[in-house]
């Protein structure tokens, strides 16, 4: 882990990277301004998409992440080629992230309470659903069980991974599975859906948690807005399917600025504690 | 995988034949199937939110002389029944009519027998506005969660997330000629290759592997329930009358197991999926303990 972050670090110091232009006004910034204001825009206040490794770090508590099950890599099962063999994508995928797929589990803090998290990885062929990030999910919900620990899931994905076929759909109901046993056991889960969260990852455990949130104009969706222009020859609006959209149509429970998320979730993770359903607080029953 | 690259060429050829087959509105639906198989069969409408969706059939019925929850995607076989059941596109309202329909199995213990049969889930401005990808995750985590026997059965079309969300079961029957794909093959070969010719498509089937025997060897399937000769939309009759045979049985095995047990099986069922195609070296799931 801490190899890969320091080999994209160097991967970055490229002059070109220097300066960046915000997708959102068009005005250029200095890298190093846009990157001390975690990413965000400083003139309109957009959130620029984050690698994996800016994520942990804008979100852990520092030295407090310890990845599990990032061995686990897919296979080649229906032999899918078009252009390319998936097998060769999946190197192309990995020498761009110096990962083997595209999501990472573990423990970390935050504001010094533990929890399991994942961050899923945009980068890694559009942070699609196969195998593979259906297997560590899975596995990381089963571990908070065990531990008694809350989870938290960043996720960015366009959806199912097309190449693992009908065994990608399937880690839609997988990772549901693991989320239903979570949540026999009464642990809070909390997703955070950021730019962009779609198909069947959106169809799926970003839209499970107990708590759904979102990043300021994350674009959140079922279907993707082409195939909608191209179904019902319609000019969408602007913000169709961007977070404040969602909002507005009571699907998010709340939109969380960026440098607000660690305070927030901390503040959430609290009020949702586990082992509090029976002892109410004195002041309730005082009052009561 | 090579054996997996072999099976995929073999059968790039027939792949596309088979899905159009799957399409043909001569085939039985989810009605014929409730209606030659179940007693008294009444139909449930509405989410209780919005709207009833013709694209999802669901009531109450007798199976033999067990009472059953059916639910099931309905494409309609008459032009004018397609365009009623928006060719069985269900909205984000017909996902939450089926997960009323859980719930209503569960408080009763209810086995549910459900009918995979569309395309995909609608898209579309209403569909996004009302949550299309909420109502169908909902479905995921709460047929997860069922303490009765699930039984699912592909009978036509099985098409992505607006399919699955029917089919967290114990046991997942497939029609011989039916197909279950992750997206259809004019989508994918969209994202391919940037043009739906039918060449590209045929190509698509072939190399997304939805047809029974290879989802089979997949193991997202239990059991391939054959069709009679020339394929179910022949003779639609003996089509119905062999999967109720093998329905039958899988809900006489499931009846023998308790509460939890159901609901735990299916969990394991879905935990192991994908994972012996990890690569050698990944240690294999233990699977949910306890």
């Amino acid at each position: 882990m801490t190899s890969s972050t320091t080999e994209a670090v160097a991967a970055r110091a490229r002059p070109e990277e220097l300066w960046v232009k915000c997708p959102g006004c068009g005005q250029i910034a200095f890298r190093k301004e846009v990157e001390r204001n975690l990413n965000v825009c400083p003139k309109c206040g957009h959130h620029l998409r984050l690698t994996l490794e800016q994520r942990l770090a804008v979100t852990l508590d520092p030295g407090s992440w310890r990845e599990l099950f990032a061995d686990l890599a897919p296979g080649d099962p229906l032999g899918f080629a078009d252009a390319k063999p998936y097998p060769k994508r999946l190197e192309e995928a990995r020498r761009k992230t110096g990962r083997l797929d595209a999501v990472s589990v573990g423990l970390g803090r935050i504001e010094g309470r533990a929890l399991a998290l994942a961050v899923m990885d945009f980068g890694f062929m559009g942070g699609s659903m196969g195998t593979v990030v259906g297997e560590k999910l899975s596995r990381l919900f089963e571990r908070a069980a065990q531990a008694r620990l809350p989870v938290v899931i960043f996720s960015t994905s366009g959806g199912a991974r097309m190449q693992e076929g009908t065994l990608s759909l399937m880690q839609m109901a997988k990772v549901s599975c693991a989320i239903a046993r979570l949540r026999e056991r009464r642990l809070p889960y909390l997703s955070v859906l950021c730019d962009p969260t779609t198909g069947g990852v959106a169809a799926s455990f970003a839209m499970q948690g107990d708590l759904n949130l979102a990043e300021p104009g994350a674009l959140i969706g079922f279907a993707g807005r082409r195939v909608i222009e191209q179904t019902t020859h319609e000019r969408l609006p602007e913000n169709f399917q961007r977070a404040e959209f969602m909002l507005a149509h009571g699907m998010l429970d709340a939109i969380v600025p960026r440098h607000l998320m660690r305070s927030t979730l901390a503040r959430l993770l609290v009020l949702l504690a586990p082992g509090r359903r029976r002892a109410l607080a004195p002041t309730v029953l005082a009052g009561g | 995988m090579a054996a997996g690259a072999k099976r995929s060429a073999q059968s790039t050829g027939d792949a596309w034949e088979r899905v159009k087959l799957a399409r043909d509105p001569a085939r039985p639906q989810t009605l014929d199937y409730i209606n030659g198989l179940c007693q008294g069969f009444f139909e449930l409408h509405g989410d209780r939110c919005f709207r009833d969706d013709p694209a999802i059939v669901a009531g109450l019925g007798y199976f033999g002389r067990q009472p059953v929850a059916l639910v099931g995607h309905q494409r309609g076989h008459s032009t004018a029944e397609r365009l009623k059941r928006n060719f069985g596109r269900p909205h984000p309202e017909g996902y939450r009519k089926a997960a009323r329909l859980f719930e209503l199995a569960e408080r009763f213990g209810l086995p549910v027998i459900t009918f995979i049969d569309t395309q995909g889930a609608e898209p579309g401005v209403g569909a996004e506005e009302r949550g299309q990808a909420e109502a169908i995750a909902r479905c995921l985590v709460l047929m997860a969660r069922l303490e009765v026997p699930v039984v699912s059965c592909v009978v036509g079309e099985g098409g992505s997330g607006g399919a699955l969300a029917l089919g967290v079961a114990n046991a997942i029957l497939m029609l011989e000629n039916a197909c279950y794909s992750v997206i259809t093959p004019e989508g994918c070969a969209a994202i391919l290759w940037r043009e739906s010719t039918p060449e590209n498509v045929a190509r698509a089937a072939g190399m997304l592997g939805l047809c029974a025997p290879e989802l089979l060897r997949l193991a997202v399937v239990d059991e391939i329930v054959p069709e009679p000769g020339g394929g179910a939309q022949a003779d639609p009759e003996a089509a119905v009358r062999l999967l109720g045979v093998v329905l039958r049985r899988h809900l006489a095995r499931l009846a023998r197991l308790g509460p939890q047990k159901l609901r735990r099986a299916r969990q394991r069922k879905f935990a192991a999926m994908g994972v012996p195609f990890l690569l050698p070296g990944a240690v294999a799931n233990s699977g949910p303990s306890g």
